[in-house]
């Protein structure tokens, strides 16, 4: 729970003004170091004692990360944009709709002026006991306080468990792994550019982490091809209630349909694992098939094959099963504004 | 409080810690939780240039429209230092993580939380409390005079941060529809929870401000 105390532990802070200066700060410092975008997530850790870095770097001064730009036909994001800034950019709502509903729904609207979508990616997961600073296996300790029968575990995974059977809560994730985005990220040895879906890790590749992010690292951009520029998206967030809530589970999809055919699709969920999920068999298996009740149906189904409830989130099959449905058949998206 | 020093790192061994005891001898005790910024600012005086964007301690902050210099702790966070350094009790703790949004102020006309801001990050920056709402001749801001001709709060604790947030969303959008203002003010919580009555009352701070920039 949180209590409000005194002000933060001490640590040292730097707010460099460019990429060069903080990725030599990063490797100075490197494990030691945090790095700051919108601090949303940062604070709960600092302010609750559970992380106690040496140095925080602070992105704030480096306006160069900052800002949505044409490139091609795609858009380049600085890792440094926040949320708002993201969902009124005219080119954002011009070729990725989608993308718009998902940081729209993320958080609150002071959150959303702040929280960065770089920050949006790189966030930890908000199981609670490892936010509490339980030693549990994400901690670096030998057991998992979400997985035994008298644990709450209403919002845990129910795919890809390794010993940890926490989520990635991020909204916007899954939107940019159905949009094929590349993450750019850089460090003092150079440049490196990841698929959205190998940014994301499971406990399976390391458990302490929910990115390929390692000390040292910087992600600076978000790069999104043009490939699926307005094409049919569908975007679906399930909360417990409209402001604040994490997704129990979100859904988001792009296709092209030819004559009522689907000719491709791409189509990620998160919410159900440690890393978002991109659901590449059912991808296959409705591609050239009739956009549909019955392709829905099934698509729905093959969904949650292999499912692994927990005690508390078995309502998670049924949700992801209809959400998977609708992305398919394609309804209003729930967004409201 | 040398132990918890966060900066001096193992490698930097011995010199560090006589650098330490130098600037110990120097300043008083009561400084200590901060000795590190001495530290960076001493490494000039013993030949070493400062690190990129390290940060002092004393900085000149622009608060409802005056410069404010203030002592500000690299941890501190804006609503702390609005409240316990520069005397602003008008901007409140709730949940001091984000999750209530009695601690928004404006920044460059922008709704933040306050208590999940760093000081040090608002340098250079426009910084708007409740205070600072009113005219100098303590006319209120339409938004506030809608509060007071509407009422719409109980307890009241909560008003300022929603104040706030309704004075920097009317900025993005002056004439919303009352499913848009919901939206735009849904970062704030409130106890006592009559929501459709603060909508009420916003929705004439809408008017009000309208009108105001008109005249
Ligand atoms: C109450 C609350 C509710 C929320 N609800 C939602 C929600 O419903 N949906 C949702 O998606 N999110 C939600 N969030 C998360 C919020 O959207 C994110 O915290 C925010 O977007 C993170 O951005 P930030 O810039 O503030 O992150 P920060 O706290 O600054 O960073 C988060 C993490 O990412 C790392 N990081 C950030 N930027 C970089 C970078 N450029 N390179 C390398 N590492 C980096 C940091 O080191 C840190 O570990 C919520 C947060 C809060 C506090
Ligand atoms: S789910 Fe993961 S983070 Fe949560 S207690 Fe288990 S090991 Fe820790
Ligand atoms: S005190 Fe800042 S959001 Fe609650
Ligand atoms: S009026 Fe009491 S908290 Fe809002």
């Amino acid at each position: 729970m949180a209590v409000i105390r005194d002000v933060m532990p001490a640590f040292e802070l730097f707010q460099p003004a460019n990429v060069e200066e903080a990725l030599s700060l990063l490797n100075r410092y490197k494990s030691d170091a945090w790095v700051m975008a919108g601090g949303l997530d940062s604070f709960d850790w600092l302010k609750d004692r559970i992380k106690r870095p040496k140095v925080v770097v602070d992105l704030v001064g480096v306006k160069e990360l900052e800002g949505v730009r044409a490139s091609g036909d795609g858009l380049e994001i600085g890792a440094m944009t926040t949320l708002t800034d993201l969902v009124r950019h005219p080119l954002v709502r011009e070729k990725f709709g989608m993308l718009l509903e998902a940081a729209e729904a993320a958080a609150s609207p002071q959150i959303r002026n702040q929280g960065t979508i770089g920050g949006n990616v790189s966030q930890d997961t908000r199981c609670w006991y490892y936010r509490d600073g339980w030693e549990c296996y994400r901690a670096g300790g030998n057991i998992c306080y979400a997985d035994t029968p008298t644990a709450m575990n209403r919002e845990h995974a129910i795919f890809d468990a390794d010993r940890c059977v926490a989520v990635n809560p991020s909204d916007t994730a899954p939107a940019l792994i159905a949009l094929d985005a590349k993450m750019v990220i850089r460090s003092t040895s150079g440049e490196q550019i990841v698929d959205a879906e190998h940014y994301f890790i499971g406990p399976g590749i390391d458990i302490t982490r929910m990115t390929v992010l390692k000390p040292g690292d910087l992600l600076v951009a978000i790069r999104i091809p043009g490939t699926w520029a307005g094409s049919q998206f569908y975007f679906e967030k399930v909360r417990d209630r409209k402001v604040w809530d994490f997704p129990l589970v979100n859904v988001a999809s792009v296709m092209k349909t030819s004559g009522g055919t689907i000719q491709d699709l791409r189509l990620a969920l998160n919410g159900v694992a440690a890393h978002p999920v991109r659901l590449r068999a059912v991808e296959a298996a409705v591609r050239g098939k009739p956009r549909n009740e019955q392709t829905a149906e099934m698509a729905g189904l093959m969904a949650i094959e292999g499912a692994k409830p927990l005690r508390h989130n078995g309502y998670k099959l049924p949700l992801v099963r209809n959400l998977v449905k609708r992305a398919i058949r394609g309804v209003e998206g729930s967004w409201t504004s | 409080m040398a132990e918890n020093d966060p900066v001096v790192t193992a490698d930097e061994g011995q010199r560090g810690v006589s650098r330490r005891n130098f600037i110990k001898g120097v300043i008083a005790a009561g400084a200590a939780v901060s000795t590190t910024s001495y530290l960076f600012r001493g490494g000039s005086i013993l030949g070493q240039p400062s690190l990129p964007g390290a940060v002092e301690r004393l900085v000149t902050l622009n608060v409802n429209g005056q410069q404010r210099r203030v002592d500000v702790m690299k941890q501190e966070t804006l609503a702390m230092t609005l409240r316990y350094k520069l005397g602003l009790t008008g901007t409140k703790l709730g949940c001091d993580r984000s999750e209530c949004g009695a601690c928004t102020v404006l920044i460059d006309d922008v709704p933040h939380y306050s208590c999940s801001i760093l000081t040090h990050s608002v340098r250079g920056r426009k910084v708007v409390t409740i205070e600072g709402l009113a005219s100098p001749t303590g006319q209120l801001h339409p938004v506030q005079q809608a509060v007071v001709d509407a009422q719409g709060f109980q307890c009241a604790f909560c008003m300022p941060g929603f104040v706030m947030a309704t004075v920097g969303y009317l900025k993005t959008n002056p004439n919303p529809t009352r499913p848009e203002l919901a939206h735009g003010i849904s970062g704030n919580l409130c106890r006592c929870q009559d929501y459709n009555k603060i909508l009420d009352a916003m929705m004439l701070a809408a008017e009000y401000t309208r009108r105001s920039s008109r005249a």
